[in-house]
This record gives C-alpha cells, sequence and structure tokens, in this order.
C-alpha cells in the first residue's frame, strides 16, 4: 500500500492534468520506429542494419503492450504477442549473423553493397 | 506529474535518446552499447506498464542474448589489418532521412491526432492487474495460444539448426563445392586490388 502512495504522490508542484496515458508511448514508439528506419536504410554494415531492426522490432512490441493495457479488460493478449515478437526477433538475429559472418569468411567484409556477387 | 510519470520520462528518454546518437555513431562498438541504453529503456517500459513478465523477457533475451551475439557479431567481422577508409558520400543517406522522418511524421499524426477510446479499468480489474502476471501469461500460451506457441517452438528449433549449418567451420573448403565459386572469385578481387597496389 505503501508503494501505491509512493506512485501517487504528485512531483513537481500541483499535479497536472497531462497525465501519462496511451498517446504517450505511442509517441516514443513511433520516434524510436522512424530512427531504426533511418539506421536501417543509411547504414552499410550488415550488423548495424541487424541493430536498426532491434530498434523496429521494439518500438513495435511496446505498441502491442500499450494498446492491450489501455484498452482491453484482460491485458495479457498483447504481453503474449509481443513476447512472440521477441523470440522471433532472436531467431532472426541469430540467422542474420550466421549470414553475416559467412559473406566475412567469403567476401572479407559486411557492408551490403559491396557483397554483389550476383549483380556480376 | 506524479511519481509514476516520473518514472515513464525517465524511461522514454533512456530509449529514444540513445537511439537518436546511434543514428549518427560512426563506430560500430558504440554503437551496440546505445543500443543497450535504448533496449534497457524498452525493458523499463514495459515494467512501467504493468508487463513485468515482458520486462524481465527483454532484459534476458535482448540485453543477455541479442547484443551479446551483436558484440560477437562485430568482433568477428572487425577488420583490423584494413585501416579505415574515408566513407564516400553515400546516395542513400538522405533517401533514409527522408523517408525515416516521414514514417514517423505519419505515426507520431496517427498517434497524437487520433482520439483514442482509453478504456478506465474497474476496481476489480485494477487489482487483478496488480497480480503477478507470469501465471496468467502460461495459462495462456498454453491455452488460446498453443498453436503459434508450437509453430514457435518449431521456428526456433528450425533456426537454431540453420545458424549452426551457415556458420559452420569448413576444414576442407580447398577442394571442390559450390561455395568454391564464390570463395573464388572474392580472393580474385581481393588479389587484383593487391597486385594493383603494388604497381
Amino acid at each position: 500500500m505503501n508503494m501505491l502512495v509512493l506512485l501517487k504522490t504528485p512531483l513537481l508542484g500541483a499535479a497536472t492534468p497531462d497525465q501519462v496515458g496511451l498517446e504517450h508511448y505511442l509517441v516514443v514508439s513511433a520516434l524510436v520506429f522512424g530512427l531504426g528506419i533511418m539506421v536501417v536504410i543509411t547504414r552499410r554494415n550488415a550488423i548495424a542494419i541487424l541493430m536498426g531492426l532491434e530498434l523496429l522490432v521494439n518500438s513495435v512490441g511496446l505498441n502491442f503492450v500499450a494498446f492491450a493495457k489501455f484498452s482491453s479488460p484482460d491485458a495479457i493478449d498483447g504481453q503474449v504477442v509481443t513476447l512472440f515478437i521477441i523470440v522471433i526477433a532472436a531467431a532472426e538475429a541469430a540467422l542474420a549473423l550466421a549470414i553475416a559472418l559467412n559473406i566475412f569468411n567469403n567476401l572479407n567484409t559486411v557492408e551490403v553493397d559491396e557483397a554483389r556477387l550476383l549483380k556480376g | 506529474m506524479t511519481f509514476s510519470d516520473g518514472i515513464f520520462w525517465v524511461f522514454a528518454v533512456m530509449a529514444v535518446v540513445p537511439a537518436l546518437v546511434l543514428l549518427f555513431t560512426r563506430s560500430i562498438v558504440r554503437m551496440a552499447f546505445l543500443l543497450l541504453f535504448s533496449l534497457a529503456g524498452f525493458a523499463g517500459l514495459y515494467l512501467h506498464l504493468g508487463a513485468g513478465f515482458v520486462g524481465f523477457t527483454q532484459v534476458l533475451v535482448y540485453i543477455g542474448g541479442i547484443l551479446i551475439l551483436f558484440l560477437f557479431g562485430v568482433m568477428l567481422t572487425a577488420r583490423v589489418d584494413v585501416p579505415v577508409r574515408p566513407s564516400p558520400i553515400r546516395h542513400s543517406v538522405l533517401p533514409g532521412i527522408v523517408a525515416g522522418l516521414v514514417v514517423m511524421g505519419c505515426l507520431l499524426f496517427i498517434a497524437v491526432g487520433n482520439p483514442w477510446e482509453v478504456r478506465q479499468p474497474t476496481e476489480e480489474e485494477r487489482i487483478a492487474a496488480a497480480a503477478p502476471d507470469s501465471p496468467r501469461i502460461g495459462l495462456k500460451i498454453l491455452s488460446t495460444y498453443v498453436l503459434p506457441f508450437e509453430a514457435v517452438s518449431i521456428l526456433l528449433l528450425a533456426a537454431m539448426v540453420g545458424a549452426t549449418y551457415i556458420a559452420r567451420s569448413r576444414p576442407n573448403s580447398k577442394e571442390g563445392g559450390s561455395r568454391d565459386l564464390v570463395a573464388d572469385a572474392g580472393s580474385l578481387e581481393t588479389s587484383d586490388l593487391t597486385a594493383e597496389g603494388k604497381k
């Protein structure tokens, strides 16, 4: 009970009307999603591109949990979907790094625009 | 602003600012550590949303697993013998920034402009939501979501086997095999370059 009282105590004077709500989480998610897209498109290093992908995946997962918390009576569904997303992202990262290592062994680089053997 | 809101702002800044710095960082190792802070910020946001299990799974899988994997990848693919070339002006930098800004703007427009119907929980639901969520997640996964759960299990197994197969070392890579075509092409290119350098 003490914890709840602590969480409700106003900081910085009186409680302002703009409590943290669904929009705040969506804004954080949108910002990180846009930054992730910029990282994916502008980088040449394959591992840096994978880092951008992780940012994208995380921002989507945050949206699922936030929507479930603020719109559904039982907020567990969104959390389960986010858990699946985390698992699939882990599998994707492992496979993509294996491919990057293989490209490095063959071409001695992980810059994605130098891996153009098929282009001739 | 309550104490809870203060916690939200701390984690929100922790999630967004490292992602922004990551965009302008050249060193790939620094990128990995900035990604660590961003992922930790996301874990804090999950906790703030009352999703404790997801938050700690985030810490375990992302920070404990994927980030270490990235650091291994960075160390295994760094060319210490080749000096870093001055990177040329890239044709995809401006379109990348523009595309990211456009997507970000659209998402922000929807997030702020849309009148979301937020459902206020009743007192019973508030009490139920304060209970530990891992038993409920376990029941949900093994009842409603049992088919996706099994599919994800098979996917993980396939990814593990595939990653091991792709990244395996080949002791007898000198003779035969279609891979040598690729390896020869690569070595041809590099040997040509070194020959030109010697001239």
